[in-house]
């Protein structure tokens, strides 16, 4: 008996101290998140002032605002998802309303997992060899955006298919049994009911294009543009771009270092804002149903 | 009338169709250009001196376009890196799955979605800044950037990815198997180690790969904090350039359709089908295991 409860001790122990493991290594992942954040916010937040927002960079970058960077991102973005958010969606109704098993749906799949794979610097290779030199777009919004779009589409089509799959079956099935066609009932029945949930994908996809680097370098991105965008064939300046330029190639690398702090704190509280939107939103779409 | 309206159907559910097909087509697109681009050097190179050349000087005369020490680079990374996020992303996943209080999960699990969130540049600059002279003091170095500062780096980038896959597949772990184990008197560990983690190992492994893709693929951190130093990697301390970080330093610099150019585009090839492979054994895996209900295990 004594051994009996010797052993169930240990076993419980044993349980105690995986547990408490298990927990230090979510806390790991907490503090990374937040020392990055922290230390942002404090090293970066003397940097943001409403001149610093609201004006275009001067002497050579190493003074004056990021405004150019802000718009350019915001264009850029939100011009992927123009382009994504309708043809991210109309591949999740195909996969979830019309499509039947077979291979036409496994080859599609397959394009989507490995699309989903594909690193972000081989999409700017890929943007520059055919949106900038192939199809003559040149280094441009344009390029940029379609580059962004193809990246992000992924997941795109991943929260518009989770959000068309939460539609319960009846509903689809009360309105064919009213006699509506297909189409009528994904338009009228099922896409209004899963439009929130694909809402959610939407800014997820806002956010991975607005952070994206590597896929705009070759492709919509310049270290400096002396005037704002005038059309979709402009160069654009861009908030990641910006902080990777001032903080590797530029010539006072020290002296823009607050520059670089408010540059960084601007992308992520534009980046985790859209996030925590998202994330919100999702609880209480869930909360409803 | 009938006839219209089934006519319209068709046509509509066609539309669907081809926009289906965009994600295939664009990566048939990504592979026909990246190969017509990355092509041509192979007329000045074999692909065998491309691959385990030791030198890479595109620019000297005549220039060496090997690209083995930044293929070493890339794995050197990706081992190191998933070193520390294998654990961590599984354990992590495992206290979300299995551990945690619905109260504490609703905290945690948006604090990893987060951390997946952050921009990569953003990243490669905390490790700039922070942990480069950090490493620089405390190893007494000449530079802070390098393997270690890369690895730790893209440790944190993978973290999320393994984390949110495998938890998927833990989640999946059929409810008898697990009251099963614990009707016998066994401990929930006990349970979680020889119950549910063998039983949901194949979606395990392939959240890991799915990591290890991401990190092999990954490039403004490695591009700000591995160093940038062409050559293979001798100590943890190394600095060192992988695949990813050479494209994107060096094609502003490559004269349009050059060799050098050209070797790029290459070296995105090889980088390609790196993670292709990562994929299709993540893909293989999920497939051929896929877990069912407990009366087939």
């Amino acid at each position: 008996m004594r051994i009996d409860d010797k052993l169930i001790k240990r076993r419980r122990g044993a349980q105690a101290i995986m547990w408490s493991v298990f927990r230090s290594a979510s806390l790991i992942n907490a503090a990374a998140l937040g020392i990055i954040c922290i230390f942002l916010f404090v090293n970066g937040l003397p940097a943001i002032t409403w001149e610093f927002l609201s004006q275009p960079p001067r002497d050579s970058m190493t003074a004056g605002g990021i405004l150019p960077c802000i718009i350019g991102t915001v264009i850029l973005s939100v011009g992927s998802m123009l382009v994504s958010f309708p043809l991210g969606v109309g591949t999740a109704i195909y996969l979830n309303e019309y499509a039947r098993p077979g291979k036409t749906v496994r080859l599609i799949r397959l394009g989507i997992a490995n699309l989903a794979g594909v690193p972000s610097v081989v999409f700017g290779l890929f943007g520059l060899a055919f949106f900038v030199t192939f199809l003559g777009m040149g280094v441009s919004i344009l390029s940029g955006v379609l580059t962004l779009a193809i990246l992000v589409l992924p997941v795109i089509i991943g929260t518009a298919e989770e959000a068309l799959k939460s539609v319960p079956s009846t509903y689809r099935e009360a309105s064919l049994g009213l006699g509506a066609t297909k189409w009528q009932t994904i338009r009228m029945v099922v896409l209004p009911a899963a439009l929130p949930g694909m809402l959610t994908g939407a800014i997820l996809g806002l956010s991975r294009a607005a952070g994206e680097t590597a896929a705009i370098m070759f492709t919509a991105a310049v270290f400096f543009a002396p005037k704002l965008p005038t059309s979709i064939f402009s160069d654009v300046m861009a908030l990641p771009y910006h902080i990777y330029v001032l903080a590797t190639a530029g010539t006072e690398i020290e002296k823009t270092r607050p520059l670089q702090y408010g540059t960084a704190l601007v992308l992520i509280a534009l980046v985790l804002g859209m996030n925590l939107i998202a994330i919100i939103y999702r609880a209480k779409l869930q909360r409803k149903r | 009338m009938a006839i219209s309206r089934k006519l319209k159907d068709d046509l509509i559910r066609n539309l669907f169709l081809v926009t289906a097909m965009t994600s295939i087509i664009a990566l048939g697109l990504i592979m026909v250009y990246l190969f017509l681009e990355g092509a041509p050097i192979f007329e000045h190179v074999s692909v065998g001196g491309f691959l385990f050349g030791n030198f890479w000087y595109p620019t000297a005369d005549p220039p060496e376009f090997g690209i083995l020490p930044m293929i070493v680079a890339s794995i050197a990374v990706t081992v190191f890196s998933s070193i520390i996020a294998i654990p961590l992303g599984v354990m992590t996943a495992l206290y979300l799955a299995e551990i945690a209080t619905p109260r504490m999960r609703g905290v945690f699990k948006p604090l990893v979605e987060l951390l997946a969130a952050l921009p990569s540049v953003v990243i490669g600059f905390f490790g700039m800044v922070v942990v480069a002279p950090f490493l620089q003091e405390t190893f007494d170095l000449n530079t802070g950037l390098n393997l270690l500062n890369a690895s730790l780096m893209l440790a944190f980038m993978s973290v999320p990815t393994i984390c949110s896959v495998s938890e998927d597949a833990i989640y999946a772990v059929p409810r008898e198997l697990k009251e099963a184990s614990l009707a016998l008197g066994a401990t929930h560990w006990e349970t979680i180690r020889r119950v549910i983690l063998p039983s949901s190992l194949s979606g395990v492994s392939t959240a890991i790969i799915l990591g290890m893709s991401r990190a092999i693929g990954e490039t403004m951190v490695v591009l700000m904090v591995a160093g940038g130093a062409a050559m293979i990697p001798t100590s943890i301390f190394s600095p060192l350039r992988p695949m990813p970080s050479s494209i994107a330093a060096e094609m502003a610099e490559a004269p349009f359709r050059s060799d050098h150019y050209h070797a790029l585009f290459a070296i995105g090839v090889v980088l390609f089908l790196f993670t292709l492979v990562f994929n299709i054994i993540a893909q293989h895996i999920a497939e051929k295991h896929k877990q069912v209900g407990a009366a087939t295990l």
